[in-house]
């Protein structure tokens, strides 16, 4: 037998080395060395703090106690780890983009960032823990016992070993666990000092196995026979409990906060998963291999009695093996200190950041405003929660007296654990679930846990009285702890995960489906759910030029790609880069901002641009995923706008066309007024001097004829009018038919002349021509052509106010196009009526002694048109002047 | 009768057909031509009744009679409009601004008579 001195020491040493161990791979994953430190094998081994001193001493009891029954704890997890694909990524994914720090972090992170629900699933963890961590010290406590039975120099208060080695293992944990705040909450030197834990541990229980099987027994064979021969019923199998065990054990394997930390947060790569879902099942059987020989070996050779927990300890030193026996105490002294120490950490981060952080901030009115000083308070927070986890599990085993199985504690802990398993699994997998409705399922499963599990667990008489076992509380039957709603004869076991995990569910989806999520909510709930479809890269965002690319990404989405890139180009070439890529100043910060705050609002642009280079709770990937949405939410509203847009076209067309329509009306309106006007005018005469001439027959003969020639002129007057009104009428409608002839410009305009002094009989008007210019050959209908030109000069004659008129005949060449000027010496005609000229009965002045109806120049206008050339006012020659644009010489019709 | 008419009319013939049916019938017919100088030539002659044009150069017939019938001097002076355009808001607007009588031309020697004869006597 060893000393207990001995035994201490070989302790201390072991506990030595591991800080030997964490210390040097804290160095060398400071210095970048990581190596293997991050390889699979060190993530699957540190997984194995999932084998606790329950396990490890537990199993072997188990098995005595009922038979393969402690195999369905190992095969839960086997189950998670197979199936990794489904669920492990999942979480590791989202864990590592979301950048979770525990796994009340993950389920408050997942809905919409509640603290509430972080300080419910920390209380949880809490409570399911320490009675966990009580279990630890126990069993450290009392393979020391099995050492000092009978030896004079063991303390008294065994007790006092607990204290110790909580002590130890508080130092150890802040000492590894706090030394810094990484960002990712990794931890290198304490993974890598449970890794060499993990290895430790097999190798014992593996010795202790070979041991039991090779040395006391002779071989697999006669262990065989054994098995059969031993009084364990190794096949009594419970359908239901059993079942229970496999979903508690997977369960408990996810939401154990120590198995998350491990799991989870101290990941370091995902690919480690994939090797860690064959490994890890490997080596859970490989620790199981030999705990029904050691069970079998132990009941047939240990005395009466003994307690088969501790065979894996008890069965070497009977034979007097205290190497043997020294390893296997080492081995449960590793699963016992590795759990404790990861479950500090976690629990201690949990407490701090939900608990410690959010008081201590609230506390300080102004808020935290230097980052230093926040971090200083974490350290701090984290530490103390350490010693406090540990002191609540060292008050817990003092005051349960570790009288209970060591297993029982052990799946207390895992109902109460696994009541955070709905809100998780429905978290990733439901976008439905809300803050409202795992809050709901958590507090339900965590009150009855306390009450069919927790409680109970103490014994009958402990906490909770006989009476309350036997007959409820306050004598209602219903709510008796271990035979709610009057259902009995359960295992309690079953009895409470039952109903603890239904309600739960049941309360988180009723909830969930009554209640509405925040849009922190939903827009996490999205991610989580969605996790792979927006995390495929995982990326840092620590260089400066990753930082502008990632700004130019997000810009890009909501102020589309060429807006974008030419921000980025100019602020480049200001700074006097090449490229896209500016470097992200403070002023460059502020005009993206503005730029994007035209697109999304200035909230949601500064929240933005904070993201990217401040780092915030938002993701990047998130907000890229909002600005897609903003992208699509403006492209739906610029496809609204468009259609709009082409509304508004038509409805202008439209409106054009009534104008129109409105002004042809008005037109035709004014027309019908101003023939009314000129056929009414002559006629008024008419009728009235005709009047005169039938009523007075006692006139002179003087006024008799005067009166018949006003009577005379003003017929012609309304012939030369309808005249008029028919000529246009048919050269509007394109019902002229034309004369072409060939003819030259002089012969035309000789024409003209003579027919313009026959009818007015004036010679005082001088009539300059130009002579030879004139000799051009046309080809086209000469008498319209003329009917132009006499237009023109009658216009000339009427209204040119010279005292010795002259009209002036030009022609001439311009833009390509042969043109007769017709300029006299009068006053013009002014600008603004220039426009006028050429309308239906537009006449500059209201002479009417010019007798015309005002139909002459549109006449002009028409017949020009029809024979292909024009007519214009040319202004600015002194006097009035038209050009007439004379039609293209055209080849003769064939 | 011995009243007189200012007649506001810019057509040579119609003015000579107008006054020499009044003339006869023993009316003062002074005439003016010009829109724009028309209302001043109303103030000037002081006429019993106007024989007003609408279409006048440079200023309309309605507008001459709108500023005669704000004018409190002439709101009660007696005013045949004379209109080559026979159209019914023609004569609306006519009766609106305050016309004693509208008529359209061509018109009959006798009817313009009579409306004078009638306007003048009442």
């Amino acid at each position: 037998m060893l000393s207990f001195n001995a035994l201490a020491f070989i302790s201390i040493f072991y506990v030595a080395l591991l800080f030997a161990v964490a210390f040097w791979a804290d160095k060398r994953a400071e210095r970048g060395q990581g190596g293997w430190l991050r390889s699979p094998l060190v993530y699957t081994l540190s997984l194995s703090i999932y084998c606790t001193a329950w396990t490890f001493y537990g199993a072997v009891g188990n098995a005595a106690r009922s038979g393969l029954e402690f195999a369905t704890i190992y095969l839960g997890p086997t189950l998670v780890m197979v199936g990794w694909w489904v669920l492990l990524r999942r979480l590791v994914r989202i864990g590592k983009t979301q950048r979770i720090t525990s796994i009340a972090d993950m389920v408050s992170s997942r809905y919409g960032k509640s603290n509430t629900l972080g300080v419910l699933v920390t209380l949880l963890a809490v409570a399911g823990t320490t009675p966990y961590i009580a279990l630890q010290l126990q069993s450290v406590t009392l393979s020391f016992a099995v050492f000092m039975d009978g030896q004079s120099n063991a303390p008294e208060d065994l007790a006092a070993v607990a204290l110790w080695v909580a002590f130890g293992l508080a130092v150890f944990t802040i000492l590894f666990g706090t030394r810094n705040l990484d960002v990712e909450e990794r931890h290198h030197g304490i993974v890598m000092a449970i890794a060499v834990e993990a290895v430790v541990k097999l190798v014992a229980l593996l010795a202790v196995g070979v041991f039991a099987v090779f040395w006391v027994g002779s071989g697999p064979s006669d262990m065989m026979a054994r098995i059969d021969a031993s009084p364990i019923d190794v096949w009594a199998l419970q359908p239901d409990r059993w079942m229970t065990m496999i979903f508690l054990s997977a369960a408990a394997f996810i939401c154990l906060p120590r198995m998350f930390q491990v799991m989870v947060v101290e990941n370091e790569d995902e690919r480690h998963l994939s090797t860690a879902a064959w490994a890890f099942p490997v080596y859970l059987f490989l620790i199981s291999l030999f705990v029904i020989p050691i069970a079998v070996v132990g009941l047939s050779v240990m005395p009466e009695g003994s307690n088969p927990d501790l065979f894996v300890l008890t069965l070497p030193l009977a034979f007097d093996q205290n190497a043997l026996a020294t390893l296997a105490f080492l081995g449960g002294f590793s699963s016992a200190t590795s759990m404790v120490i990861v479950a500090s950490i976690a629990l201690a981060t949990m407490v701090s950041n939900h608990i410690v952080m959010p008081i201590w901030l609230r506390s300080r009115s102004g808020g935290a405003t230097v980052s230093g000083d926040v971090r200083d308070v974490v350290i701090v927070a984290r530490r103390a929660s350490i010693a406090g986890v540990l002191i609540l599990g060292f008050l817990y085993f003092r005051l349960s007296g570790g009288g209970a199985a060591l297993a029982s504690i052990g799946l207390v802990a895992f109902v109460g654990v696994s009541q955070i398993l709905p809100a998780l699994i429905g978290g990733i997998f439901w976008r439905g679930a809300t803050r409202i409705g795992a809050a709901a399922g958590v507090a339900t499963g965590f009150a009855l846990w306390l009450w069919t599990s927790f409680l109970p667990s103490f014994g009958e008489g402990a906490v909770l009285s006989a009476m309350v076992f036997q007959e409820g509380p306050f004598g209602l039957e219903m709510l008796r702890p271990e035979a709610l709603f009057w259902i009995e004869g359960l295992d309690p076991l079953v009895h409470s995960v039952l109903w603890s995990i239904a309600l739960n569910t049941l309360a988180f989806c009723v909830f969930s489906l009554l209640s509405f999520p925040s849009p922190l909510e939903r827009l996490q709930g999205a991610t989580f759910v969605n996790i792979f479809r927006y995390s495929d890269r995982s990326r840092g965002w620590t260089g400066g030029a990753a930082e502008a690319e990632d700004l130019l990404m997000m810009a890009q989405r909501i102020i589309g790609p060429s807006v974008a890139q030419g921000i980025f180009e100019s602020e480049a070439a200001m700074q006097g880069k090449q490229g896209y890529l500016p470097d992200v100043t403070p002023d460059f910060m502020d005009r993206l901002e503005r730029e994007l705050a035209g697109s999304v609002g200035a909230a949601t642009a500064h929240a933005m641009i904070a993201q990217i280079t401040g780092g915030a709770s938002v993701t990047v990937e998130d907000l890229i995923r909002v600005a897609d949405e903003a992208q699509q939410i403006l492209e739906y509203s610029n496809q609204l706008e468009a259609k709009s847009a082409e509304q508004e076209r038509t409805a202008r067309q439209l409106r054009e066309a009534n104008e129109k329509l409105l002004a042809l009306s008005v037109q035709k309106d004014g027309f019908l007024s101003q023939i009314s006007h000129e056929l009414r005018t002559p006629m008024t005469s008419i009728r009235s001097f005709s009047e005169i001439l039938m009523a007075d027959e006692t006139m002179g003969a003087d006024d008799r004829l005067r009166y018949s020639r006003i009577i005379h002129d003003e017929t012609k007057r309304l012939t030369r009018l309808l005249d008029d009104l028919l000529d246009l009428s048919v050269l509007e409608n394109g019902q002229v038919t034309l004369n072409m002839e060939e003819e030259t410009l002089s012969a035309v305009l000789d024409r003209a002349i003579a027919a313009m002094e026959v009818a007015t009989g004036q010679q005082d008007f001088a009539i300059e021509r130009s002579g030879e210019g004139e000799d051009i050959r046309l080809y086209t209908d000469g008498d319209r052509l003329s009917q132009v030109f006499i237009n023109l000069i009658a216009n000339a004659l009427k209204y040119c106010e010279s005292p010795s008129p002259r009209l002036t005949i030009k022609t001439g060449e311009a833009a390509g196009r042969r043109v007769v000027d017709f300029l006299d010496n009068g006053k013009g005609i002014p600008v603004d009526a220039q426009a006028l000229i050429f309308e239906k009965f537009a006449r500059v002045s209201d002479n009417h002694a010019a007798g015309g109806a005002g139909l002459g120049l549109a006449i002009c206008r028409e017949v020009m048109t029809r024979l292909g050339g024009g007519i214009v006012y040319l202004p600015g020659q002194g006097g009035a002047a038209f050009r007439v644009i004379l039609p293209e010489a055209r080849a003769k019709a064939a | 009768m011995g009243g007189t008419v200012l007649l506001i009319e810019d057509e040579p013939n119609i003015i000579e057909a107008i006054r020499f049916i009044l003339s006869r019938d023993g009316w003062r017919v002074d005439t003016h031509s010009d829109g724009e100088t028309a209302v001043d030539a109303v103030r000037h002659r002081r006429p019993d009744l106007i024989v007003l044009d609408v279409m006048l150069p440079n200023r309309s017939g309605y507008d001459i009679l709108n500023d005669l019938r704000a004018d409190a001097e002439f709101t009660d002076l007696p005013v045949l409009m004379l209109t080559a355009r026979g159209q019914k808001k023609d004569r609306e607007l006519a009766e609106k601004l305050g016309a004693s009588r509208f008529m359209t031309k061509p018109f009959s020697n006798g009817e313009v008579l009579e409306t004078v004869r009638a306007l003048v006597g009442q």
